[in-house]
């Protein structure tokens, strides 16, 4: 968990670091919006192998929940 | 199985024709400051051109193309037996542009011509066809004209769409040689995607009303009218890293290739993070993958031959073998590889 929070902040780059926790809501970073979106989908292709799609990603509410998602699609492939 | 070689059709030339008039995504003050900086760091895209209310249309920009490729490559024009226009912004519902091309360009009358409505994936689609046609029928010289004029179907406060897309067009020369190296070609499609990309009204099924223009809000910063064109990001996203990959790792099966194999992996430009994912997934090293959006956007089945143009042009009187890759609206993608010499690419033509 912690070393994927890591790479979104890694990636956010205009997220400060250190201000994402796993309850912390999507609709509630800053400036979140489809980009943000975007770059879950490549995270979680490039580093996890995982295609998302944009109905699931839209169920996500916080980052335990983008994770949990991740975790659960790795699981079933 | 769509996959096939073409044999004894070279590629002569390419020329590409844009607007002269150019935006830049860094003026673009619908979205925040902040929000533009994220906009052009994912989509690559900093520029475009636009034909805004110039009048000009695809077949004006792909006819400047032609003419100047046929000029440079000193071409009689009655050698010209087919020509195919690969466009979803045609002049008129009908006729076919390419018909009417073919006057303007004073064609012969015994050169056939007809139209292609595939976007993305238009320019290997439309050598496919062109190819398949030049090779059976053993036709001297063709002309492929592609490209697209999208951003005047998109709405400007709809930041999912506006952004990405410029207006251009390019002419490919091919001619029969039966010496030249087969291409090979696979082609795929998915209408379940349909919905994908999109404009709905205008057609049959929905023909242009009053409400075609009505601009409802859709979500924040995305507003737009039935006529407009609408783009599921996160759907065509999750179809390009998937599908792309799945695609061209088969044709280096078949082929029996690998990404070491080519020169160079032209990519349809669609967005950059999106094309960066595929091309890490195929282990193509950065050096190999030019990108043209970040000047020009995604300029739909313009964008493989202006990529060229743009980025490779003083490499191009070399040998190359190349990997063409379109994908997007349909959904439709296509893999093409083609080995070059000496082909021959006039500057990019303003208009």
């Amino acid at each position: 968990m912690r070393e994927f929070i890591q790479k979104l902040e890694a990636e956010f780059e205009d997220i400060p670091k250190g201000t994402l926790t796993p309850s912390t809501k999507l609709k509630d970073i800053e400036g979140w919006g489809s980009m943000h979106a975007l770059i879950v989908l490549a995270l979680a292709d490039t580093e996890y192998n995982v295609a998302l799609k944009g109905e699931e990603l839209k169920k996500a509410e916080s980052i335990q929940d983008l994770f949990d998602l991740i975790q659960q699609k790795k699981a079933s492939k | 199985m769509a996959f096939f070689s073409i044999e004894n059709i070279r590629l002569k030339g390419i020329a590409c024709a844009v607007p002269k008039q150019e935006t830049s995504n860094w003026d673009y003050d619908f979205i925040t400051e902040q929000e533009r900086k994220l906009l052009i760091k994912t989509t690559g895209v900093e520029k475009r051109r636009v034909v805004s209310e110039s009048g000009l249309t695809t077949a004006d920009l792909g006819m400047a193309a032609a003419e100047k490729l046929l000029k440079e490559t000193n071409t009689n024009k009655e050698e010209i037996d087919i020509l195919v226009f690969v466009s979803q912004t045609p002049d008129y519902f009908l006729p076919a542009s390419s018909v009417i091309l073919q006057n303007k360009l004073g064609l012969s009358k015994n050169c056939m011509a007809f139209d292609i409505n595939l976007g993305c994936s238009g320019f290997v689609y439309g050598l496919s066809a062109i190819g398949s046609i030049m090779n059976t029928a053993k036709f001297k010289k063709g002309l492929l004209i592609a490209g697209d004029i999208s951003s005047k179907a998109a709405e400007r406060e709809d930041k999912s769409v506006y952004p990405l897309f410029g207006d251009g067009a390019s002419a490919t020369l091919l001619e029969y040689d039966a010496t030249t190296e087969k291409m090979t070609i696979s082609l795929q499609s998915d209408g379940a995607g349909y919905e994908a990309i999109i404009v709905r009204d205008g057609g049959m099924r929905k023909p242009m009303t009053k409400e075609s223009f009505n601009i409802k809000e859709i979500a924040p910063g995305i507003s737009r009218a039935p006529r407009n064109l609408e783009l599921n990001g996160m759907d065509v996203f999750n179809f390009s890293v998937t599908e792309v990959p799945l695609n061209v790792e088969d044709f280096f099966k078949r082929t029996n290739t690998t990404a070491q194999s080519y020169d160079y992996f032209v990519m349809h430009q669609a967005n950059l993070l999106m094309n960066e994912t595929v091309r890490k997934k195929l282990g193509f090293p950065a050096e190999k993958v030019p990108y043209s959006l970040t000047k020009f956007g995604n300029t739909s089945s313009a964008s493989i031959p202006l990529t060229i143009v743009s980025e490779l042009r003083d490499k191009v009187s070399r040998p190359l073998s190349m990997l063409l890759c379109g994908f997007g609206v349909g959904l439709s993608w296509a893999t093409a590889s083609i080995k070059t010499n000496n082909l021959i690419c006039p500057e990019i033509i303003e208009l």
